[in-house]
């Protein structure tokens, strides 16, 4: 592969995209989980509730602020690099992207600012409000955002004009394509998925060292309770879209399971080295006459396989594949980790310190498992930026290459130094745990979250 | 049967608008970040802004995003002119878009790193702006409905002025919103500020306005002057000395307001001030959106799809307007150090 224009562009978008899903994954779940807190707060003023109120509103801050400014760069970079497919399809999904900014990045921009300051300054149900708000407009915007993607990935609803460019024939049409319900319901559940592991792993992790600390076992349980509804959810949801995968993307549905024939009767690859050289798998630990079984399909129905494309039209076959894997595997952890849980709580043996362990190795996997479900929905819809009409080759701009290699650098540059410290903070607030947080430095004169409220500009003893 | 392109372009020139008067003032903090005599004072100049910014830099993606909806072809055209400029002031945007909430969790020696990083930030996204601005103004180079000119376009002696300008004009924002909302000393070296920035930004005025009359021939005719053979028509002129009349009367006002120590006059009259040059803007290259080459009507999107986005926004923009009022209702008063945010 040259290093030209296009396949920067391309690892640009995938390393941006990749960092900023990272944020919306976590604060879809975090701010409904604020919600559910300050709400059960006022219900039973359970002092509890409020301590952990206020220790992940400062999380979620950091968090919030990561995923804002990851996001303006996404906005932006249509044009900048893809500017060939705003200019055909723009007059398509540009509607579907500006709805989103006007019912929901406004919403959670400006009830933020309420949020996170105005405690002491609306009342405790205008604050309230203002949290459920929020917790509201991340859903929007991941319903605008999943929209203008699932129209992409099965595109309807329009039709092309004399000059090439794209006009929508039914904006419910192109709103409402065939993959965009079940990539909604998936995406959503990964986003509670992906926040009740960190919260599970942080309160297991304290959990560890100091047993029953009364704030930590409250996290543990709802955290626990939520996996192990949202995890078989998931793998309905999954499954959903896997249907929809084979009906309209059988290019995609090929890739993810290794399929290079096109047959009745398809096997299941469990693991396999798919190689594009030689238009076969390498090594492949096979289960036979199961694969139609999966795909919920009749055995003598023929599923078509790779076969079907010239190779040069075949997406990148062991990424899919592997990313698929990596996806269903920490899945079917989650599964385990939800209905262990549910299991051990119903015994009153939440505490076993291997369940605790097991919940904190879990922490992170809520954000490989997204971030591996994507690499399967976007590099296995190649050569296609959308899906039989438009290739990606033509979307890009006709920018310098030495121009990309430099917005590249400088944007890897950036946001490694943002992650580093954004991630630095983060645990550090989770090892002082709820219950510093919430008494630091002085509780009644600060805000939840007030982290710019006057801090000394040196701890005394503080070695860093 | 209503003008749909019009009406778009309208919109999108005032989310623009006021994202230049909101961002304006909070950037304009953030340029002046570094002349702050202690961590305190700059930890209430950043209490100032914190509550509102986020939704403040919304405008950002609404003007990009109303630009990529109801003008693809303009959006398509215009982004690859700027591309370098653009991640310049992506990536400012984040390093002070996060120094936010870092600055605050860092100690010590990040601590004064996230400090120069929200100054920094603040500054390169600025003069990024500023350099789109004066590139947008020289006009762009343009073949059939693709971007056709060079990489550094916008490197000239002309955008760099604008580019100082806009500084030197957050920075007076940026001043006068501190009058506003700050007391004591902080409040003293505000003033002071505002003084040193509205110099500058009458300078910058000048200095723009008469370049700009010869950077492209067709914004001089439009001014009623003529660079090429030194003719000046009186007559169109004339009626549009109002606009730099306005920009006048906004510099008295911030005058008149830091001399009678006001505390919201010279804010008010920074904004004339912005007023007064958005509307020059406007007389130069009405009805382009890519300058000179493609106007309104030739870029806009199809007319299902202004139509569509056009029914929600009659609904969610007095909306927005009414919550964003509220917001900055609910945090109105002097920031003062103690308290920070109850
Ligand atoms: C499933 C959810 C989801 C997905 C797939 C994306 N985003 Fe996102 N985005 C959000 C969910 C979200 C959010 C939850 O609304 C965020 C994350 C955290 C936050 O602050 O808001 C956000 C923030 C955010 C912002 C800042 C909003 C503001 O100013 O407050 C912009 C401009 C974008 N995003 C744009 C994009 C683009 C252009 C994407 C695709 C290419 C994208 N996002 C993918
Ligand atoms: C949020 C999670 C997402 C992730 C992790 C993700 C990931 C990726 C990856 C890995 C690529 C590169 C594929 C390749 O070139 O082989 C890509 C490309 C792309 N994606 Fe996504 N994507 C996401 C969401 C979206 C959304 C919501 C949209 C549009 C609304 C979108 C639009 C695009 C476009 C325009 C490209 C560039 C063309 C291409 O290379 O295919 N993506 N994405
Ligand atoms: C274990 C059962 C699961 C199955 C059967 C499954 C199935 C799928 C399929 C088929 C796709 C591709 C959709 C397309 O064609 O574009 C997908 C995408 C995705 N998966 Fe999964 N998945 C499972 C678990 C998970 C888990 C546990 C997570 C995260 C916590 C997750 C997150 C995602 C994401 C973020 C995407 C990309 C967005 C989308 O296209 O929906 N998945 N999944």
């Amino acid at each position: 592969m040259d290093l030209d224009a296009l396949f920067l562009s391309r690892l640009q978008f995938a390393f941006t995209i990749a960092y900023h899903i990272i944020f919306p994954s976590f604060t879809i779940g975090l701010a409904a989980y604020l919600a559910v807190l300050e709400g059960m707060w006022l219900k039973t003023r359970d002092e509890t509730f409020k301590t952990l109120y206020l220790f992940w509103i400062k999380i979620f801050a950091i968090s919030f602020g990561m995923g804002v400014v990851t996001g303006v760069v996404m906005s932006y970079q249509f044009g900048t690099n893809w500017s060939e497919f705003i200019r055909v399809t723009g007059g398509v999904i540009g509607p579907l992207l500006a709805y989103e900014v006007l019912t929901a990045f406004f919403l959670e921009a400006s009830f933020l600012g309420v949020m996170l300051f105005g405690w002491k300054k609306v009342g405790e149900k205008l604050h309230f409000a203002a949290t459920c708000l929020v917790a509201f407009g991340t859903a929007v915007s991941a319903f605008w955002i999943l929209a203008a993607n699932s129209w992409m990935q099965t595109p309807q609803g329009f039709e092309i004009m004399a000059d090439g460019r794209h006009v929508a024939t039914s904006f419910m049409e192109v709103i409402f394509s065939p993959s965009f319900l079940p990539r909604l319901a998936h995406m959503l559940l990964a986003a509670f998925l992906t926040t009740a592991l960190v919260v599970g792993a942080a309160s297991a992790w304290r959990l560890l060292r100091q047993p029953n600390q009364r704030e930590s076992r409250y996290g543990l349980v709802m955290a626990v309770g939520l996996i192990a509804v949202a995890a078989p959810l998931q793998v309905m949801a999954g499954h959903w879209s896997g249907e929809v995968t084979r009906h309209h993307q059988p290019s995609k549905l090929a890739a993810m399971e290794g399929y290079w024939e096109t047959r009745a009767d398809q096997p299941f690859h469990v693991i396999a080295i798919p190689s594009r050289e030689t238009q076969s798998n390498h090594f492949a630990l096979t289960i036979p006459g199961v694969g139609n079984l999966i795909q919920n399909a009749p055995r003598d129905e023929v599923i078509p396989g790779l076969d079907q494309l010239a190779p040069a039209d075949q997406p990148p076959v062991w990424l899919v594949f592997w990313s698929f894997r990596v996806m269903i595997g920490l899945g079917l952890l989650m599964l385990a980790l939800g209905l262990g849980g549910a299991w051990l709580a119903w015994r009153g043996r939440l505490s076993d310190r291997w369940f605790l362990r097991f919940a904190v190795a879990l922490g992170p996997a809520g954000f490989v498992a997204v971030i591996a479900g994507w690499i399967v929905t976007e590099v296995g819809r190649q050569p296609w930026v959308v899906y039989g009409v438009l290739r990606t080759a033509d979307a890009v701009s006709a920018v310098p290459t030495a121009a990309v290699m430099t917005s590249l650098i400088t944007y890897i540059a950036v946001y490694a130094v943002v992650f580093t410290a954004g991630v630095l903070f983060i645990i550090r607030l989770i090892a002082e745990g709820p219950v510093k947080a919430a008494v630091d430095p002085i509780p009644s004169e600060r805000a939840p979250g007030s982290a710019l409220a006057a801090a000394p500009e040196e701890i005394p003893g503080d070695p860093s | 049967m209503i003008d749909l392109p019009l009406i778009w372009a309208a919109l999108i020139a005032t989310a623009v608008l006021l994202y230049v008067l909101l961002d304006g003032f909070d950037l304009g903090v953030g340029i002046l970040f570094p002349f702050a005599r202690t961590p305190q004072d700059r930890d209430v100049m950043m209490n100032t802004i914190a509550p509102v910014w986020d939704g403040n830099e919304t405008w950002l993606v609404l003007g990009g995003g109303g630009l990529l909806a109801a003008f693809p072809i303009a959006y398509s055209i215009l982004m690859p002119a700027f591309y370098l400029p653009v991640a310049v002031m992506l990536s400012g945007l984040i390093l002070r878009g996060v120094a936010f909430e870092f600055r605050a969790r860092a100690r010590k020696r990040g601590r004064a790193f996230w400090t120069a990083m929200f100054a920094l930030g603040s500054i390169l996204a600025t003069f990024a702006q500023g350099l789109i601005l004066g590139g947008f103004i020289q006009g762009v180079r343009v073949e059939g409905t693709a971007f056709a000119g060079g990489l550094f376009d916008w490197f000239t002696p002309y955008c760099l002025i604008v580019a100082f300008g806009l500084i030197a004009g957050y920075a007076l924002l940026g001043a006068t919103w501190l009058i506003l909302k700050t007391e004591d000393d902080l409040h003293g070296d505000a003033r002071r500020w505002a003084v040193f920035t509205a110099v500058l930004v009458a300078v910058a005025l000048v200095a723009v306005s008469v370049s700009t009359l010869s950077v492209h021939p067709r914004v001089g005719l439009r001014w009623g002057v003529d660079t090429a053979q030194g003719l000046i028509d009186w007559a169109v002129l004339l009626p549009r000395l109002i606009v730099p009349g306005l920009g006048l009367a906004g510099l008295l006002v911030v005058a008149w307001g830091l001399a009678t120590g006001r505390h919201l006059a010279p804010f008010a009259g920074s904004i004339l001030v912005f007023l007064s040059g958005f509307a020059g803007l406007a007389v130069g290259f009405f009805p382009y959106v890519v300058p000179y080459a493609l106007d309104f009507r030739q870029s806009a999107a199809p007319d299902n799809a202004l139509a569509l986005m056009l029914f929600g926004t009659v609904f969610a923009l007095p909306l927005i307007l009414g919550y964003t009022a509220w917001v900055y209702w609910v945090f109105r008063g002097k920031v003062s150090p103690e308290a920070g945010y109850h």
